[in-house]
């Protein structure tokens, strides 16, 4: 049961734009057991979406994707027939967007669009279908789940549509979820709540879920392990309770330093944030994407950026070997 | 659903009326339909007898009222060139008509709807830039122009089809293909416009994700919803064709009801041209309502507003 079953190595993603290549996604590697959570952190534009859709084939043909390895229980997605990459999609791998207003089609009923990845792949009727929606929505806490069957994505609000999202993503039992940011587009006040339950479901069913989010408060409660992406690279990648604790790249650490805590920041004074912005990934891109913005900054930075392992699946990319601490000490 | 309907059933009601209240009052603005009557040489009392005769004498309302209740049973008074009632006049013209609208409605389509959905899974692909020269052409050969060109090659070179007359389906071949390629241009680039919309929307995504194969996306998820706006546009076209195509029935020598209305307005019988003009516009009226019920059958947004 702990044995990896999700191994990516060396993925790239090249994306044509008008003046030449984007690449988006260059090199990344991590690598899931069945039950874990990994959490993707990095700001917007660093790839994390990218990512989640390679990993489903759902990129188009005008984007490339390349890997060394992209492994899914022994299956390289890479090399799958697309008939092969659907019978894993939605049945042993789906996925939650972001944007639930837009994510769910108009013209059927929520009970339509539940059932359908169930009948399409598992051998069952519609009414055991049905019984399984009833079941995933009420478990996705929606109140008189049988008569919401029925209804059309237009009559429920974004909290609801990103519920029955989520149930929709469950029906066939995946052992792996991956979640893009599943709560960003909602009103605040349930971001919480849905998160928690979608964290508790993938916990309760045993599944392993990549967890794309902004919270590094919920990382910090939920993730096994962290990948911390930037400009289309992971930068630091190890267990969560490693990476909060010894954060080793400046901008794993820029990141922790932006989470406003409790007791600590006071009312009205502004939270940490980091200088700059990202770079362009069009056309050649050399050395430390992140030292434009880094504080820590040396002439080796344009060079080629060594990979430490500072721990036991704890890895990151700088040329500082130990981390530097220069601007901590400078500020100490 | 049915709050709905019953909302555009009392529309279409409404606009008839009206529709039917400017048909009948244009003719009496078009001149002295007792004068047309009587002739060139008659006399001015010929005239007023023909005034009285017909009734043309009395409160326009009233003479609406009148001409609104026996149309309304069917009746639509005698035409007065060929001296027979308009109801069977018409009757005899209008099946013509209605067999050729709706072959070349369904040729429309069944041209329109496949190309625009393969022009829009690979644009600019050499499908598409076919569908888009199909298109272009449609719009440029005028009617009568492509109507000879067939002649010429299936009817007289190659003596496949007849040349004209309506009196077996071989006769309404080249007449539909006339007709609905004319009306394809169109609704193929609304159909590929509406694809692309919905191709790149995040529910196709979805629908991707749940493992649905190629052809299910297409048809179920896309073409569902990319259809909406091209029902609406094929029932203004289908109206369109039953009153306009009166080129086509003048190459084919079809005797339709639009060729019947062309004759009647030259020949100023005006019982015929009223009647014509309102059963068209109920044509019109009734595929616009139909493809309103079509749509909100196809998006449910549509209903609950
Ligand atoms: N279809 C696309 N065409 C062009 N550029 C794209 C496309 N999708 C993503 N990108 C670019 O790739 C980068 C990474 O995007 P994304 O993975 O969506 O970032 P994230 O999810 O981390 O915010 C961004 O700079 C984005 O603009
Ligand atoms: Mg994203």
């Amino acid at each position: 049961m702990t044995d990896t079953f999700l191994d990516v190595k060396g993925l790239t993603i090249d994306i044509p734009v008008g003046g030449g290549t984007l690449h988006a996604v260059r090199g990344i590697d991590f690598e899931l057991k069945r039950g874990e959570v990994l959490c993707i952190v990095g700001e917007s534009g660093s790839g994390k979406s990218l990512t989640s859709l390679a990993l489903m084939g759902l990129l188009g043909r005008r984007i490339k994707v390349r890997a060394e390895r992209m492994d899914f229980d022994g299956t390289a997605l890479l090399d799958a027939s697309p008939r092969q990459m659907r019978s894993l999609r939605g049945a042993r791998m789906s996925m939650i967007f972001q944007e639930p207003m837009t994510s769910l089609n108009p013209a059927y009923t929520i009970g339509d669009q539940l059932m359908e990845a169930m009948l399409l792949h598992r051998d069952v009727s519609r009414a055991e279908a049905r019984a399984r929606a009833v079941d995933l929505l009420e478990k996705v806490g929606i109140t008189a789940a049988a008569s919401r069957l029925g209804q059309y994505p237009h009559q429920l609000s974004g909290g609801l549509r990103q519920r029955v999202m989520i149930a929709m993503a469950l029906m066939c039992g995946p052992e792996l979820i991956i979640a893009d940011e599943p709560t960003t587009a909602l009103d605040v006040t349930i971001q919480a709540q849905i998160l928690r339950l979608l964290v508790d479901l993938v916990r309760e069913m045993g599944m392993a879920m990549i967890l794309i989010t902004h919270d590094l408060g919920v990382v910090a409660r939920v993730a096994d392990k962290v990948a911390v992406m930037y400009a289309g690279e992971l930068v630091e990648t190890g267990l969560a309770a490693d990476v909060f604790r010894a954060p080793m790249h400046p901008y794993t650490r820029g990141l922790l330093r932006c989470i406003p805590q409790p007791g600590k920041s006071r009312r009205g004074e502004p939270l940490g944030t980091i200088r700059g912005i990202v770079p362009s990934l069009v056309g050649e891109v050399s050395g430390c994407v992140f030292r434009t913005r880094c504080d820590e900054a040396v002439a080796a930075c344009r060079g080629t950026i060594p990979q430490h392992w500072p721990g036991d699946g704890h890895a990151f990319r700088c040329v500082h070997a130990s981390g530097a601490r220069i601007a901590e000490q400078e500020g100490a | 659903m049915l709050q709905f309907i019953l909302k555009r059933l009392g529309l279409a009601i409404l606009v008839a009326l009206t529709v039917s209240f400017i048909s009948f009052s244009l003719l009496f603005l078009a001149g002295d339909p007792a004068a047309a009557l009587a002739g060139e040489t008659a006399s001015g009392e010929d005239i007023e007898a023909i005034r009285v005769l017909y009734g043309f004498d009395r409160p326009m309302l009233v003479q609406y009222g009148e001409w609104l209740w026996s149309a309304v049973r069917g009746n639509f008074g005698e035409s007065y060139y060929f001296k027979l009632p308009v109801s069977s006049l018409i009757a005899e013209r209008l099946s013509v008509t209605m067999m050729l609208g709706v072959c070349g409605i369904t040729f429309a389509l069944l041209m329109a709807v496949p190309l625009g959905v393969l022009a829009a899974m690979r644009p600019n692909s050499i499908i598409d830039r076919i569908a888009l020269f199909l298109s272009v052409a449609g719009q440029a050969l005028p009617s009568f122009w492509f109507g000879l060109i067939l002649i010429v090659v299936f009817a007289i070179q190659l003596r496949w089809l007849p040349v004209s007359g309506a009196a077996t389906w071989a006769h309404f071949v080249m007449p539909t293909i006339v007709l609905g390629y004319y009306a394809m241009p169109a609704i193929m680039r609304l159909t590929r416009a509406g694809m692309l919309e919905v191709l790149s929307s995040d529910y196709i995504r979805t629908a991707r994700a749940k493992g649905a194969s190629e052809l299910r996306v297409m048809f179920r998820h896309a073409l569902r919803n990319a259809i909406i706006p091209v029902v609406s546009l094929a029932a203004v076209q289908m109206g369109f064709m039953l009153g306009g195509s009166i080129v086509v029935e003048s190459i084919f020598a079809l005797h339709g009801a639009g060729y019947l209305a062309w004759e009647s307005i030259a020949r100023n019988d005006l019982p015929t041209v009223q009647a014509l003009i309102l059963i068209f516009s109920m044509f019109y009226i009734v595929f616009n309502f139909l493809a309103d019920v079509l749509n909100a059958w196809l998006d449910p947004r549509m209903r609950s507003s």
